[in-house]
Protein backbone atom coordinates (compact mmCIF):
# COMPACT_ATOMS: atom_id res chain seq x y z
CA UNK A 1 0.00 0.00 0.00
CA UNK A 2 1.92 3.04 -1.16
CA UNK A 3 2.37 5.62 2.15
CA UNK A 4 2.93 9.16 0.22
CA UNK A 5 0.49 10.95 2.52
CA UNK A 6 2.08 13.70 4.01
CA UNK A 7 1.26 12.73 7.31
CA UNK A 8 1.14 9.43 7.58
CA UNK A 9 0.37 9.02 11.08
CA UNK A 10 -3.19 10.32 10.23
CA UNK A 11 -6.11 7.01 10.12
CA UNK A 12 -7.58 6.16 7.05
CA UNK A 13 -10.87 7.16 6.50
CA UNK A 14 -11.86 5.39 3.74
CA UNK A 15 -10.55 1.95 2.60
CA UNK A 16 -11.89 0.54 -0.55
CA UNK A 17 -11.08 -2.83 -1.55
CA UNK A 18 -11.48 -4.57 -4.62
CA UNK A 19 -14.40 -2.76 -5.73
CA UNK A 20 -16.62 -3.56 -8.76
CA UNK A 21 -19.89 -1.93 -10.34
CA UNK A 22 -21.87 -2.93 -12.91
CA UNK A 23 -24.78 -1.59 -15.14
CA UNK A 24 -26.08 -5.05 -16.14
CA UNK A 25 -23.25 -6.65 -17.74
CA UNK A 26 -21.08 -3.58 -18.47
CA UNK A 27 -18.63 -3.35 -15.93
CA UNK A 28 -17.98 0.16 -14.92
CA UNK A 29 -16.01 0.18 -11.79
CA UNK A 30 -13.22 -3.10 -11.77
CA UNK A 31 -11.82 -4.27 -8.81
CA UNK A 32 -10.83 -0.82 -7.32
CA UNK A 33 -8.46 -0.07 -4.50
CA UNK A 34 -8.41 3.25 -2.79
CA UNK A 35 -7.59 4.51 0.63
CA UNK A 36 -7.86 7.99 1.86
CA UNK A 37 -6.45 9.22 5.42
CA UNK A 38 -8.24 11.91 7.29
CA UNK A 39 -7.11 15.46 6.56
CA UNK A 40 -6.40 14.16 3.43
CA UNK A 41 -7.26 16.22 -0.02
CA UNK A 42 -7.19 13.32 -2.69
CA UNK A 43 -7.92 13.70 -6.39
CA UNK A 44 -9.31 10.59 -8.80
CA UNK A 45 -8.78 12.02 -12.80
CA UNK A 46 -10.56 10.88 -15.80
CA UNK A 47 -11.66 11.21 -18.68
CA UNK A 48 -15.35 10.94 -20.05
CA UNK A 49 -17.18 7.70 -19.04
CA UNK A 50 -14.17 6.58 -16.82
CA UNK A 51 -16.91 5.48 -14.02
CA UNK A 52 -15.69 8.59 -11.74
CA UNK A 53 -19.75 9.15 -11.05
CA UNK A 54 -20.28 5.49 -10.91
CA UNK A 55 -17.65 5.34 -8.14
CA UNK A 56 -18.58 7.88 -6.45
CA UNK A 57 -22.46 6.62 -6.68
CA UNK A 58 -20.74 3.48 -5.50
CA UNK A 59 -19.48 4.72 -2.38
CA UNK A 60 -22.73 6.88 -1.39
CA UNK A 61 -25.07 3.70 -1.96
CA UNK A 62 -26.79 4.84 -4.71
CA UNK A 63 -25.29 2.24 -6.89
CA UNK A 64 -25.09 -1.17 -6.24
CA UNK A 65 -21.68 -2.51 -5.28
CA UNK A 66 -21.04 -5.94 -7.04
CA UNK A 67 -17.76 -6.89 -5.36
CA UNK A 68 -15.32 -5.55 -3.21
CA UNK A 69 -15.53 -3.43 0.59
CA UNK A 70 -16.04 0.04 1.51
CA UNK A 71 -14.87 0.54 5.33
CA UNK A 72 -15.31 3.99 6.51
CA UNK A 73 -13.79 4.59 9.96
CA UNK A 74 -13.82 1.01 10.20
CA UNK A 75 -17.02 0.27 9.72
CA UNK A 76 -18.22 -1.87 6.52
CA UNK A 77 -20.93 0.50 4.80
CA UNK A 78 -20.56 -1.39 1.64
CA UNK A 79 -24.22 -2.18 1.84
CA UNK A 80 -25.57 0.59 3.53
CA UNK A 81 -28.31 2.69 2.53
CA UNK A 82 -27.67 6.39 1.18
CA UNK A 83 -29.11 8.02 4.19
CA UNK A 84 -27.07 5.66 6.80
CA UNK A 85 -23.84 6.40 4.96
CA UNK A 86 -24.74 10.45 4.82
CA UNK A 87 -25.91 9.96 8.61
CA UNK A 88 -22.49 8.17 8.84
CA UNK A 89 -20.65 12.07 7.49
CA UNK A 90 -20.02 10.81 4.18
CA UNK A 91 -21.70 13.82 2.37
CA UNK A 92 -21.46 13.99 -1.52
CA UNK A 93 -21.52 16.96 -4.28
CA UNK A 94 -22.99 15.34 -6.80
CA UNK A 95 -22.42 15.74 -10.74
CA UNK A 96 -24.50 18.57 -12.01
CA UNK A 97 -25.11 20.31 -8.97
CA UNK A 98 -28.66 19.12 -8.45
CA UNK A 99 -29.41 21.51 -6.25
CA UNK A 100 -33.39 21.59 -5.10
CA UNK A 101 -34.98 24.18 -7.75
CA UNK A 102 -38.34 24.23 -5.96
CA UNK A 103 -37.07 25.61 -2.91
CA UNK A 104 -35.26 28.31 -1.82
CA UNK A 105 -31.44 29.02 -1.05
CA UNK A 106 -32.35 28.42 2.43
CA UNK A 107 -34.47 25.65 2.46
CA UNK A 108 -31.83 23.90 0.35
CA UNK A 109 -29.28 24.31 3.21
CA UNK A 110 -31.23 23.47 6.22
CA UNK A 111 -32.16 20.02 4.07
CA UNK A 112 -28.46 19.53 3.72
CA UNK A 113 -29.09 19.61 7.49
CA UNK A 114 -31.74 16.88 7.51
CA UNK A 115 -29.99 13.98 9.62
CA UNK A 116 -28.48 17.15 11.76
CA UNK A 117 -30.50 17.34 15.51
CA UNK A 118 -28.43 20.10 17.03
CA UNK A 119 -30.38 23.33 16.13
CA UNK A 120 -27.32 25.65 17.38
CA UNK A 121 -24.41 23.18 15.00
CA UNK A 122 -27.08 23.97 12.13
CA UNK A 123 -27.40 27.88 12.64
CA UNK A 124 -23.18 28.41 12.67
CA UNK A 125 -22.80 26.13 10.02
CA UNK A 126 -25.60 27.72 7.82
CA UNK A 127 -23.33 31.25 8.33
CA UNK A 128 -20.41 29.87 8.21
CA UNK A 129 -21.66 28.91 4.77
CA UNK A 130 -22.71 31.84 4.26
CA UNK A 131 -19.20 33.38 4.85
CA UNK A 132 -17.28 31.05 2.38
CA UNK A 133 -20.12 32.42 -0.30
CA UNK A 134 -21.56 35.63 0.47
CA UNK A 135 -23.70 35.89 -2.91
CA UNK A 136 -25.94 32.91 -1.30
CA UNK A 137 -26.66 34.50 1.86
CA UNK A 138 -27.75 37.59 -0.75
CA UNK A 139 -29.94 35.17 -2.26
CA UNK A 140 -31.27 33.33 0.64
CA UNK A 141 -34.80 33.46 -0.24
CA UNK A 142 -34.58 33.08 -3.93
CA UNK A 143 -35.34 29.66 -5.35
CA UNK A 144 -32.03 27.54 -6.28
CA UNK A 145 -33.25 26.91 -10.03
CA UNK A 146 -32.90 30.96 -10.29
CA UNK A 147 -29.47 30.79 -9.16
CA UNK A 148 -26.29 30.20 -11.89
CA UNK A 149 -24.46 27.71 -12.70
CA UNK A 150 -21.98 28.85 -10.44
CA UNK A 151 -24.20 29.65 -7.69
CA UNK A 152 -25.98 26.32 -7.65
CA UNK A 153 -21.98 25.11 -7.55
CA UNK A 154 -21.92 26.92 -4.33
CA UNK A 155 -25.37 25.70 -3.24
CA UNK A 156 -24.38 22.36 -3.65
CA UNK A 157 -21.21 22.50 -1.61
CA UNK A 158 -22.77 24.34 0.83
CA UNK A 159 -25.85 21.91 1.39
CA UNK A 160 -23.23 19.06 1.77
CA UNK A 161 -21.57 20.93 4.18
CA UNK A 162 -24.43 21.27 6.19
CA UNK A 163 -24.11 17.55 6.30
CA UNK A 164 -21.64 17.37 8.64
CA UNK A 165 -19.13 15.65 6.22
CA UNK A 166 -16.03 13.67 7.89
CA UNK A 167 -15.43 13.04 3.35
CA UNK A 168 -17.04 15.42 1.51
CA UNK A 169 -17.21 13.91 -2.31
CA UNK A 170 -17.41 16.29 -5.12
CA UNK A 171 -17.97 15.07 -8.37
CA UNK A 172 -16.80 17.68 -11.09
CA UNK A 173 -17.42 20.66 -9.20
CA UNK A 174 -15.89 22.60 -12.15
CA UNK A 175 -18.31 21.57 -14.96
CA UNK A 176 -19.39 24.12 -16.86
CA UNK A 177 -18.17 26.82 -15.24
CA UNK A 178 -15.63 29.86 -16.52
CA UNK A 179 -12.33 29.43 -15.53
CA UNK A 180 -12.99 32.60 -12.99
CA UNK A 181 -15.43 30.56 -10.98
CA UNK A 182 -13.45 27.32 -11.17
CA UNK A 183 -10.85 29.06 -9.46
CA UNK A 184 -13.39 30.42 -7.07
CA UNK A 185 -14.60 26.67 -6.10
CA UNK A 186 -11.29 25.19 -5.79
CA UNK A 187 -10.20 28.26 -3.53
CA UNK A 188 -13.04 26.91 -1.31
CA UNK A 189 -11.89 23.48 -1.15
CA UNK A 190 -8.14 24.05 -0.84
CA UNK A 191 -10.04 26.53 2.36
CA UNK A 192 -12.15 23.33 3.71
CA UNK A 193 -9.56 21.16 3.34
CA UNK A 194 -7.14 23.36 5.66
CA UNK A 195 -9.90 23.48 7.50
CA UNK A 196 -9.89 19.68 8.47
CA UNK A 197 -12.64 18.28 6.01
CA UNK A 198 -11.21 15.14 4.39
CA UNK A 199 -11.71 15.69 0.55
CA UNK A 200 -12.06 13.23 -2.96
CA UNK A 201 -12.40 15.51 -5.80
CA UNK A 202 -13.39 13.88 -8.96
CA UNK A 203 -12.58 15.83 -11.94
CA UNK A 204 -12.11 15.83 -15.62
CA UNK A 205 -10.09 18.64 -15.24
CA UNK A 206 -7.02 17.13 -14.19
CA UNK A 207 -4.43 20.20 -14.09
CA UNK A 208 -6.61 22.15 -11.74
CA UNK A 209 -7.55 18.76 -9.51
CA UNK A 210 -3.79 17.53 -9.60
CA UNK A 211 -2.47 21.61 -8.41
CA UNK A 212 -4.78 21.04 -5.42
CA UNK A 213 -4.79 17.59 -4.34
CA UNK A 214 -2.17 15.91 -1.99
CA UNK A 215 -2.51 12.32 -3.67
CA UNK A 216 -3.90 11.61 -7.08
CA UNK A 217 -5.83 8.21 -8.96
CA UNK A 218 -5.83 7.49 -12.07
CA UNK A 219 -9.01 5.96 -13.60
CA UNK A 220 -9.51 5.08 -17.35
CA UNK A 221 -12.02 2.77 -18.11
CA UNK A 222 -12.99 2.07 -14.65
CA UNK A 223 -10.05 0.52 -13.63
CA UNK A 224 -7.30 2.60 -11.03
CA UNK A 225 -4.15 2.61 -13.18
CA UNK A 226 -1.90 4.77 -10.83
CA UNK A 227 -1.85 6.41 -7.85
CA UNK A 228 0.56 8.92 -6.83
CA UNK A 229 1.30 12.13 -5.15
CA UNK A 230 -0.49 14.61 -6.91
CA UNK A 231 3.34 16.74 -7.78
CA UNK A 232 4.47 13.32 -9.50
CA UNK A 233 1.53 12.74 -11.23
CA UNK A 234 1.43 16.63 -12.94
CA UNK A 235 5.43 15.72 -13.80
CA UNK A 236 4.37 12.46 -15.74
CA UNK A 237 4.76 12.19 -19.09
CA UNK A 238 2.29 9.59 -19.87
CA UNK A 239 -0.11 11.69 -18.02
CA UNK A 240 0.46 15.31 -19.26
CA UNK A 241 0.09 13.94 -22.71
CA UNK A 242 -2.83 12.34 -21.88
CA UNK A 243 -4.78 14.16 -19.18
CA UNK A 244 -3.05 17.99 -18.93
CA UNK A 245 -2.71 18.72 -22.83
CA UNK A 246 0.46 19.64 -23.40
CA UNK B 1 -82.02 32.10 -13.43
CA UNK B 2 -79.27 33.50 -11.39
CA UNK B 3 -80.24 31.29 -7.86
CA UNK B 4 -80.56 28.36 -10.04
CA UNK B 5 -76.49 28.97 -11.67
CA UNK B 6 -75.96 29.44 -7.72
CA UNK B 7 -77.25 26.45 -6.97
CA UNK B 8 -75.08 24.79 -9.44
CA UNK B 9 -72.29 26.23 -8.15
CA UNK B 10 -72.85 25.43 -4.57
CA UNK B 11 -73.57 21.43 -5.62
CA UNK B 12 -70.75 21.52 -8.15
CA UNK B 13 -68.00 22.95 -5.39
CA UNK B 14 -69.29 20.26 -2.97
CA UNK B 15 -68.71 17.53 -5.28
CA UNK B 16 -65.61 18.81 -6.64
CA UNK B 17 -64.62 19.24 -3.15
CA UNK B 18 -64.24 15.32 -3.43
CA UNK B 19 -62.62 15.08 -6.44
CA UNK B 20 -60.21 17.83 -5.37
CA UNK B 21 -59.17 15.37 -2.36
CA UNK B 22 -58.62 12.84 -4.65
CA UNK B 23 -56.39 14.63 -7.08
CA UNK B 24 -54.25 15.91 -4.47
CA UNK B 25 -53.62 12.06 -3.56
CA UNK B 26 -53.05 11.40 -6.59
CA UNK B 27 -51.03 14.42 -7.24
CA UNK B 28 -48.86 13.29 -3.81
CA UNK B 29 -47.90 9.96 -4.55
CA UNK B 30 -46.93 10.84 -8.39
CA UNK B 31 -44.83 13.12 -6.92
CA UNK B 32 -43.25 11.08 -4.10
CA UNK B 33 -42.81 7.99 -6.84
CA UNK B 34 -44.10 8.89 -10.28
CA UNK B 35 -46.47 7.01 -9.78
CA UNK B 36 -49.62 6.85 -11.07
CA UNK B 37 -52.06 5.10 -8.44
CA UNK B 38 -55.22 4.03 -9.71
CA UNK B 39 -56.30 2.62 -6.48
CA UNK B 40 -56.71 6.33 -5.53
CA UNK B 41 -60.58 5.69 -6.00
CA UNK B 42 -60.41 2.85 -3.65
CA UNK B 43 -59.08 4.75 -1.01
CA UNK B 44 -62.17 7.10 -1.04
CA UNK B 45 -64.49 4.01 -1.02
CA UNK B 46 -62.81 2.01 1.68
CA UNK B 47 -63.20 5.24 3.81
CA UNK B 48 -67.17 5.78 3.29
CA UNK B 49 -67.75 1.74 3.05
CA UNK B 50 -65.71 1.09 6.60
CA UNK B 51 -67.45 4.60 8.69
CA UNK B 52 -70.57 3.29 7.37
CA UNK B 53 -69.71 0.11 8.85
CA UNK B 54 -68.48 1.00 11.73
CA UNK B 55 -71.16 3.24 12.58
CA UNK B 56 -73.26 -0.04 12.19
CA UNK B 57 -71.55 -1.84 14.35
CA UNK B 58 -72.60 0.86 17.03
CA UNK B 59 -69.56 3.22 17.04
CA UNK B 60 -70.20 7.41 17.43
CA UNK B 61 -70.09 8.27 14.02
CA UNK B 62 -66.92 10.95 15.00
CA UNK B 63 -65.45 7.72 16.28
CA UNK B 64 -66.64 5.43 13.28
CA UNK B 65 -64.76 8.25 10.72
CA UNK B 66 -61.48 8.32 12.64
CA UNK B 67 -61.08 4.50 12.99
CA UNK B 68 -62.35 4.21 9.15
CA UNK B 69 -59.62 6.88 7.99
CA UNK B 70 -57.13 5.47 10.10
CA UNK B 71 -57.61 1.89 8.72
CA UNK B 72 -57.68 3.24 5.06
CA UNK B 73 -54.25 4.82 6.20
CA UNK B 74 -53.26 1.43 7.23
CA UNK B 75 -54.27 0.15 3.52
CA UNK B 76 -52.31 2.59 1.60
CA UNK B 77 -49.18 1.93 3.84
CA UNK B 78 -49.64 -1.90 3.35
CA UNK B 79 -50.06 -1.33 -0.64
CA UNK B 80 -46.96 1.05 -0.97
CA UNK B 81 -44.80 -1.90 1.22
CA UNK B 82 -45.67 -4.91 -0.80
CA UNK B 83 -47.14 -3.64 -4.02
CA UNK B 84 -44.66 -0.42 -5.03
CA UNK B 85 -41.87 -0.70 -3.24
CA UNK B 86 -41.25 -4.19 -4.57
CA UNK B 87 -41.24 -2.46 -8.01
CA UNK B 88 -39.50 0.52 -7.48
CA UNK B 89 -37.71 1.55 -10.39
CA UNK B 90 -40.06 -0.32 -13.02
CA UNK B 91 -41.55 1.18 -15.74
CA UNK B 92 -44.48 3.52 -15.85
CA UNK B 93 -46.60 0.90 -17.47
CA UNK B 94 -45.87 -1.85 -14.51
CA UNK B 95 -46.58 0.35 -11.96
CA UNK B 96 -50.00 1.42 -13.12
CA UNK B 97 -50.90 -2.64 -14.13
CA UNK B 98 -50.13 -2.81 -9.90
CA UNK B 99 -52.13 0.09 -8.90
CA UNK B 100 -55.11 -1.07 -10.93
CA UNK B 101 -54.41 -4.72 -10.36
CA UNK B 102 -54.80 -3.12 -6.31
CA UNK B 103 -57.81 -1.44 -7.51
CA UNK B 104 -59.30 -4.55 -8.46
CA UNK B 105 -58.49 -6.14 -5.27
CA UNK B 106 -59.52 -3.69 -2.80
CA UNK B 107 -63.23 -3.79 -4.69
CA UNK B 108 -63.34 -7.56 -4.49
CA UNK B 109 -62.12 -7.24 -0.74
CA UNK B 110 -64.73 -4.62 -0.24
CA UNK B 111 -67.97 -6.50 -2.00
CA UNK B 112 -67.13 -9.85 -0.27
CA UNK B 113 -67.42 -7.56 3.05
CA UNK B 114 -70.44 -5.17 2.62
CA UNK B 115 -71.71 -6.68 -0.45
CA UNK B 116 -73.11 -4.99 -3.41
CA UNK B 117 -75.60 -2.96 -1.96
CA UNK B 118 -75.62 1.15 -1.52
CA UNK B 119 -74.97 2.63 1.50
CA UNK B 120 -74.83 6.03 2.86
CA UNK B 121 -73.78 7.62 6.13
CA UNK B 122 -76.30 10.03 8.20
CA UNK B 123 -75.34 13.59 7.59
CA UNK B 124 -72.81 14.44 10.29
CA UNK B 125 -75.47 17.97 11.49
CA UNK B 126 -79.03 17.00 10.55
CA UNK B 127 -80.37 17.28 6.97
CA UNK B 128 -82.30 20.49 7.17
CA UNK B 129 -81.33 22.69 4.16
CA UNK B 130 -79.74 25.92 4.82
CA UNK B 131 -80.87 28.86 2.20
CA UNK B 132 -77.95 30.77 1.28
CA UNK B 133 -79.04 33.92 -1.21
CA UNK B 134 -81.68 32.11 -3.22
CA UNK B 135 -79.73 28.54 -3.05
CA UNK B 136 -80.55 25.65 -0.72
CA UNK B 137 -77.17 24.19 1.22
CA UNK B 138 -77.05 21.43 2.67
CA UNK B 139 -75.30 21.71 6.08
CA UNK B 140 -73.35 18.47 4.67
CA UNK B 141 -72.35 20.61 1.84
CA UNK B 142 -70.66 22.75 4.70
CA UNK B 143 -69.02 20.17 6.14
CA UNK B 144 -67.68 19.13 2.69
CA UNK B 145 -66.45 22.33 2.33
CA UNK B 146 -64.89 23.19 5.19
CA UNK B 147 -62.93 20.33 6.32
CA UNK B 148 -61.57 20.24 2.24
CA UNK B 149 -60.64 24.46 2.78
CA UNK B 150 -58.83 23.08 6.24
CA UNK B 151 -57.58 19.37 4.79
CA UNK B 152 -55.72 21.72 1.88
CA UNK B 153 -54.79 24.39 3.97
CA UNK B 154 -52.86 21.98 6.41
CA UNK B 155 -51.34 19.83 2.97
CA UNK B 156 -49.90 23.76 2.09
CA UNK B 157 -48.47 24.35 5.46
CA UNK B 158 -47.35 20.90 5.74
CA UNK B 159 -45.23 21.48 2.35
CA UNK B 160 -44.56 25.18 2.95
CA UNK B 161 -43.38 25.00 6.78
CA UNK B 162 -42.11 21.95 7.99
CA UNK B 163 -38.64 20.04 7.06
CA UNK B 164 -40.64 16.86 6.47
CA UNK B 165 -42.49 18.28 3.88
CA UNK B 166 -39.62 20.02 2.13
CA UNK B 167 -37.84 16.85 2.47
CA UNK B 168 -40.85 15.36 0.30
CA UNK B 169 -40.58 17.98 -2.29
CA UNK B 170 -36.79 17.50 -2.29
CA UNK B 171 -37.66 14.02 -3.47
CA UNK B 172 -40.25 14.57 -6.15
CA UNK B 173 -37.91 16.89 -7.55
CA UNK B 174 -34.72 14.50 -7.16
CA UNK B 175 -34.46 11.31 -5.76
CA UNK B 176 -30.97 11.28 -5.84
CA UNK B 177 -30.01 14.30 -4.01
CA UNK B 178 -32.46 14.04 -1.95
CA UNK B 179 -30.88 10.65 -0.48
CA UNK B 180 -27.61 12.41 -0.35
CA UNK B 181 -28.89 14.59 1.49
CA UNK B 182 -29.66 12.02 3.95
CA UNK B 183 -33.50 11.60 3.44
CA UNK B 184 -34.76 7.83 3.79
CA UNK B 185 -37.09 7.58 0.40
CA UNK B 186 -39.29 4.65 1.03
CA UNK B 187 -40.30 6.65 4.56
CA UNK B 188 -40.83 9.70 2.37
CA UNK B 189 -42.35 7.09 -0.06
CA UNK B 190 -44.69 5.90 2.85
CA UNK B 191 -45.50 8.87 4.40
CA UNK B 192 -46.88 9.81 0.71
CA UNK B 193 -49.21 6.79 0.75
CA UNK B 194 -50.72 6.97 4.03
CA UNK B 195 -51.43 10.97 3.10
CA UNK B 196 -52.61 10.26 0.55
CA UNK B 197 -55.03 7.51 1.58
CA UNK B 198 -56.01 9.86 4.55
CA UNK B 199 -56.75 12.36 2.50
CA UNK B 200 -59.59 9.78 0.00
CA UNK B 201 -60.59 7.93 2.92
CA UNK B 202 -61.75 11.49 4.40
CA UNK B 203 -63.24 12.66 1.53
CA UNK B 204 -65.26 9.47 0.76
CA UNK B 205 -66.42 9.86 4.58
CA UNK B 206 -67.44 13.65 3.87
CA UNK B 207 -69.57 13.00 0.61
CA UNK B 208 -71.09 9.60 2.12
CA UNK B 209 -74.34 11.26 3.35
CA UNK B 210 -74.73 12.91 0.30
CA UNK B 211 -73.99 10.60 -3.08
CA UNK B 212 -74.25 7.52 -1.30
CA UNK B 213 -71.31 4.62 -1.67
CA UNK B 214 -71.11 1.37 -2.46
CA UNK B 215 -68.19 -0.88 -3.35
CA UNK B 216 -67.80 0.55 -7.05
CA UNK B 217 -67.91 3.89 -5.61
CA UNK B 218 -64.33 4.00 -6.15
CA UNK B 219 -64.10 3.38 -9.79
CA UNK B 220 -65.85 6.57 -11.02
CA UNK B 221 -64.25 9.20 -7.98
CA UNK B 222 -61.19 7.56 -8.78
CA UNK B 223 -61.60 8.60 -12.68
CA UNK B 224 -62.48 12.41 -11.71
CA UNK B 225 -59.84 12.63 -9.03
CA UNK B 226 -57.47 11.43 -11.66
CA UNK B 227 -58.91 13.94 -14.27
CA UNK B 228 -58.45 16.94 -11.33
CA UNK B 229 -54.87 15.90 -10.89
CA UNK B 230 -54.50 16.40 -15.05
CA UNK B 231 -56.01 19.38 -15.58
CA UNK B 232 -54.32 20.60 -12.82
CA UNK B 233 -50.99 19.57 -13.90
CA UNK B 234 -49.78 16.27 -12.79
CA UNK B 235 -47.48 16.38 -10.21
CA UNK B 236 -48.84 20.55 -8.74
CA UNK B 237 -50.98 19.82 -5.55
CA UNK B 238 -53.15 23.01 -5.37
CA UNK B 239 -53.49 22.81 -9.20
CA UNK B 240 -55.07 19.36 -8.57
CA UNK B 241 -57.49 21.02 -6.08
CA UNK B 242 -58.48 24.09 -8.48
CA UNK B 243 -58.42 20.97 -11.20
CA UNK B 244 -61.35 19.35 -9.17
CA UNK B 245 -63.34 22.26 -8.17
CA UNK B 246 -63.23 23.34 -11.82
CA UNK B 247 -63.78 19.58 -12.78
CA UNK B 248 -67.11 19.54 -9.90
CA UNK B 249 -68.61 23.06 -10.98
CA UNK B 250 -68.27 22.44 -14.43
CA UNK B 251 -69.98 19.04 -14.36
CA UNK B 252 -72.50 20.21 -12.37
CA UNK B 253 -73.74 23.28 -14.62
CA UNK B 254 -73.56 20.60 -17.30
CA UNK B 255 -75.87 18.09 -16.00
CA UNK B 256 -78.60 21.44 -15.02
CA UNK B 257 -77.81 22.88 -18.11
CA UNK B 258 -77.85 20.66 -20.39
CA UNK B 259 -78.72 17.24 -19.23
CA UNK B 260 -77.57 15.17 -15.92
CA UNK B 261 -77.15 12.22 -18.79
CA UNK B 262 -74.15 14.23 -19.79
CA UNK B 263 -72.84 14.69 -17.10
CA UNK B 264 -69.67 12.57 -16.70
CA UNK B 265 -69.02 12.89 -20.35
CA UNK B 266 -68.56 16.86 -20.05
CA UNK B 267 -65.88 16.46 -17.43
CA UNK B 268 -64.24 13.83 -19.68
CA UNK B 269 -64.44 15.78 -22.81
CA UNK B 270 -62.89 18.86 -20.55
CA UNK B 271 -59.88 17.09 -19.46
CA UNK B 272 -59.33 16.05 -23.11
CA UNK B 273 -59.70 19.58 -24.71
CA UNK B 274 -57.27 20.61 -21.95
CA UNK B 275 -54.80 18.29 -22.46
CA UNK B 276 -55.31 19.16 -26.09
CA UNK B 277 -54.21 23.12 -25.72
CA UNK B 278 -52.44 22.73 -22.51
CA UNK B 279 -50.30 19.54 -22.43
CA UNK B 280 -48.57 20.12 -18.89
CA UNK B 281 -52.33 21.17 -17.50
CA UNK B 282 -53.72 24.71 -16.66
CA UNK B 283 -51.48 25.05 -13.63
CA UNK B 284 -48.93 22.95 -14.86
CA UNK B 285 -45.33 24.83 -14.24
CA UNK B 286 -43.89 21.80 -11.97
CA UNK B 287 -44.64 19.65 -14.94
CA UNK B 288 -42.04 21.54 -17.20
CA UNK B 289 -39.59 22.01 -14.28
CA UNK B 290 -39.27 18.29 -13.36
CA UNK B 291 -37.86 17.55 -17.07
N1 LIG C 1 -27.29 4.30 -15.99
C1 LIG C 1 -26.36 3.71 -16.76
N2 LIG C 1 -26.65 2.60 -17.48
C2 LIG C 1 -25.72 1.99 -18.23
N3 LIG C 1 -24.45 2.41 -18.35
C3 LIG C 1 -24.09 3.51 -17.68
C4 LIG C 1 -25.02 4.21 -16.84
N4 LIG C 1 -24.38 5.26 -16.29
C5 LIG C 1 -23.12 5.21 -16.75
N5 LIG C 1 -22.94 4.17 -17.58
C6 LIG C 1 -21.69 3.78 -18.24
O1 LIG C 1 -20.72 3.52 -17.24
C7 LIG C 1 -19.49 4.08 -17.60
C8 LIG C 1 -19.02 5.05 -16.53
O2 LIG C 1 -19.91 6.15 -16.48
P1 LIG C 1 -19.73 7.33 -15.43
O3 LIG C 1 -20.88 8.22 -15.55
O4 LIG C 1 -19.44 6.76 -14.11
O5 LIG C 1 -18.44 8.04 -15.98
P2 LIG C 1 -17.80 9.43 -15.57
O6 LIG C 1 -16.35 9.19 -15.43
O7 LIG C 1 -18.50 10.03 -14.45
O8 LIG C 1 -18.03 10.29 -16.88
P3 LIG C 1 -18.25 11.86 -17.04
O9 LIG C 1 -16.91 12.48 -17.00
O10 LIG C 1 -18.88 11.98 -18.37
O11 LIG C 1 -19.12 12.32 -15.94
C9 LIG C 1 -19.68 4.76 -18.95
O12 LIG C 1 -19.22 3.87 -19.94
C10 LIG C 1 -21.16 4.95 -19.04
O13 LIG C 1 -21.57 4.84 -20.38
MG1 LIG D 1 -19.45 11.76 -14.14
Amino acid sequence: MPSESPAPAAEILLEVVGLSSYYGPVCAIQQADLHIRAGDLVAIVGGNGAGKTTLLHTLSGLHPASAGCIRFAGKDITRAATHRIVAAGICQVPEGRLVFAPLSVEDNLRLGAFRQRDQDWIRRQTQQVYALFPILAERRHQLAGTLSGGQQQMLAIGRALLGHPRLLLLDEPSMGLAPLLVEEIFRVIVELNSQGVTILLVEQNARAALRIAKRGYILETGRIVKTAPATELLADDAIRRAYLGY
Amino acid sequence: MPEQLFQFLVTGITVGSTYALVGLGFALIYNASDVVNFAQGEFVMLGAMAAIALLGAGLPLPLAAILATLATVGVGLLLERFAIEPALGASVVTTIIITIGAAIFLRGIAMLLWGKDFHSLPPFTGDAPIQLGGATVLPQSLWVLGVTVALVVLVRLFFNRTLIGKALLACSFNRAAAQLVGINVRMMLRLAYGLSAGLGALAGILIAPITFSSYEAGVMLGLKGFSAAIVGGIGNPMGAVAGGLLLGVLESLGAGLVSSGYKDAIAFLFVLMVLFFEPTGLFGHKAAERV
